[in-house]
C-alpha cells in the first residue's frame, strides 16, 4: 500500500493543479485517472478546440492546457497512475484507504475528487446480443491487432477512431465501414485513403445505416444493418468494432456515503470538504451555491482545499499563507534557486 | 411565453412554458423534466441532452452546425430527427415545439 498525503482522483485540469497548490504547502499527491492519458476531459472532449476564459491566456486548446499544467507540476514528481478506476474508499483510523479495479492501494489522510462528470466509458452497442459476445466478438477498443487478422470486420462510426481503424486493419482483413450518416468526420488524409480502398475493394463503405441485429448469439458470423430507406442487408461478420464514442458515468462515486445532488458531490464552499472529513470534491464533480462549473472554478476550489489537507497531513505544524513570488520555500520547492 | 412539450419514450409528456432565449436543454433543467441529463452543461461536448424533435418541427429549426452532428453520432440511438437540446434556443417561432426524450442518455 503507497502512502501519501492526498489521493487525487481524476487527471483532469482540476486534478492536476491540486497536485500544484499541495506541493507548494510541500504535501505529496498521487493522481489516480480511469483514462490512459493525463487531461480529463480537455484531452478527451476538445483537445484541439480553443478555451478563452482561462485568466491571462487568452487562448489555448484543451490539449495546450493540459501540457501546461503538467510542465507546472513537473517538480512535484507527482506518480500519475492511469488507467485505473478508483472502486472502494474506506476509512482507517484518520486515514482513506482508496482501491483501484487493478486491486492498488493508496493510503492518505486527504483524497480530493476532481471527477468531472464520472469515469469515460465506450458508448456500446445496445443490442442484448451484443452485450454477450463482447470481448469475444463485439470489441469497443483495439488492444492487439494481431487478434484481428484475417477476419471480417464490420467497424461501425463515422469519426477519426473508426476511420483509422478501418485503414489500419484493411492492410489484412475485409472491413466494413458502416456509419449511420453519409458524412465521416476524419483527417482529409485518411478520407481519402478510404475512398481510394473502397474502390479497389478492400474496404466497403454502408451508409446510412445502424445495426438491426446480430444474427447468431453463439458464434457471430454475420449482421443484419437497415439503411435509413428501409432497406435492409446482411453482412458476414466475425468481428464488430464499435467506435460511438465516450460517454461519462458517475460509476463507483455514487456509492462512498457522499452526499450527492444529481450527479454531482455537495461541499460547502469554505474548504470544499464533502459530508466526510478529509474528503474533498472540486471542479465539475462538485456542487455548492452558486457553482459554476468553468475550470476556473476548479482552480479556486482545489486551492482552498489543499489548506484544509495541510491542517490534516501536518496536525502539528502551523499552516502559513505564502506568495509564490516571494516564499523562498515555495521556490525551492518549485526547484527555482 | 413559448410553450415547449417535452415527450418521454413511455409515451408521458409534459408541457411548459420556457422563456426567449433559454435553450429547450434548460427549459428543461430548470422545471425538472427527467430524461435530459446534459452532462457537459450546454457546450456541446458530451450528447446526453439528447432529443427527437416532432417531424413537423424539425425542418423550421435552424440546421444544426458540424460539431452537433458529430456529438449526435455519439448519442444513444440517435435518428433522423435527433438534435441536442441545448442547441435548440427558444423564441417565439418556437411555440407548441414537441421534443422527446431517448430511452436514456448514457
Amino acid at each position: 500500500m503507497k502512502k501519501t498525503d492526498a489521493i487525487i482522483i481524476g487527471a483532469g485540469p482540476v486534478g492536476l493543479f491540486a497536485v500544484h497548490q499541495l506541493g507548494i504547502k510541500g504535501l505529496k499527491a498521487v493522481v489516480i485517472d480511469n483514462l490512459d492519458k493525463a487531461g480529463g476531459q480537455c484531452i478527451e472532449l476538445y483537445p484541439d478546440k480553443p478555451i478563452y476564459d482561462i485568466p491571462a491566456v487568452p487562448e489555448c486548446t484543451g490539449e495546450q492546457l493540459t501540457t501546461r499544467l503538467l510542465d507546472q507540476i513537473k517538480p512535484f514528481k507527482t506518480e500519475l497512475f492511469l488507467n485505473e478506476r478508483v472502486d472502494e474508499v474506506r476509512q482507517d483510523k484518520e486515514n482513506w484507504v482508496v482501491k483501484t479495479n487493478n486491486k492498488k492501494e493508496f493510503s492518505a489522510p486527504n483524497i480530493i475528487i476532481a471527477g468531472g462528470v464520472g469515469s469515460f466509458e465506450p458508448r456500446k452497442i445496445s443490442l442484448k446480443d451484443a452485450e454477450k459476445l463482447e470481448d469475444k466478438s463485439v470489441f469497443y477498443a483495439v488492444k492487439n491487432k494481431e487478434q484481428f487478422k484475417n477476419k471480417k470486420i464490420s467497424i461501425f462510426g463515422g469519426g477519426d477512431s473508426a476511420l483509422d481503424w478501418a485503414l489500419e486493419l484493411s492492410k489484412f482483413s475485409k472491413i466494413t465501414l458502416i456509419h449511420r450518416r453519409n458524412e465521416f468526420r476524419g483527417a482529409q488524409h485518411t478520407l481519402s485513403e478510404i475512398k481510394k480502398l473502397e474502390k479497389d475493394g478492400k474496404v466497403s463503405i454502408k451508409t446510412p445505416c445502424q445495426i438491426v441485429s446480430l444474427d447468431d448469439v453463439n458464434e457471430l458470423k454475420s449482421i443484419t444493418i437497415k439503411f435509413d430507406d428501409g432497406k435492409t442487408e446482411k453482412i458476414s461478420t466475425d468481428v464488430i468494432l464499435g467506435f460511438f464514442g465516450l460517454i461519462m458515468k458517475l460509476g463507483p462515486i455514487a456509492e462512498w456515503g457522499l452526499n450527492m445532488d444529481k450527479k454531482t458531490i455537495e461541499v460547502n464552499s469554505k474548504n470544499f470538504e464533502t459530508n466526510k472529513k478529509g474528503i474533498f470534491a472540486a471542479g465539475d464533480i462538485c456542487s455548492y451555491p452558486g457553482k459554476l462549473k468553468l475550470i476556473l472554478s476548479g482552480f479556486h476550489e482545489v486551492a482552498l482545499a489543499s489548506v484544509e489537507c495541510f491542517k490534516r497531513a501536518r496536525p502539528n505544524e502551523k499552516y502559513r499563507f505564502e506568495f509564490t513570488t516571494s516564499s523562498k520555500t515555495i521556490q525551492n520547492r518549485l526547484g527555482k534557486k | 411565453m413559448p410553450k415547449i412539450t417535452y415527450k418521454d419514450f413511455q409515451g408521458g409528456s409534459k408541457t411548459i412554458e420556457v422563456e426567449n432565449g433559454l435553450s429547450v436543454m434548460e427549459g428543461a433543467i430548470q422545471n425538472d423534466i427527467t430524461g435530459i441529463d446534459a452532462d457537459c452543461g450546454g457546450s456541446m461536448a458530451c450528447a446526453t441532452c439528447h432529443v427527437y424533435v416532432e417531424e413537423n418541427w424539425f425542418s423550421k429549426l435552424p440546421k444544426a452546425e458540424d460539431a452537433e452532428v458529430d456529438m449526435i453520432d455519439m448519442a444513444f440511438e440517435p435518428k433522423k430527427n435527433s438534435r441536442l437540446s441545448c442547441q435548440i434556443i427558444i423564441n417565439d417561432e418556437l411555440d407548441g415545439l414537441v421534443v422527446t426524450t431517448p430511452e436514456k442518455q448514457t
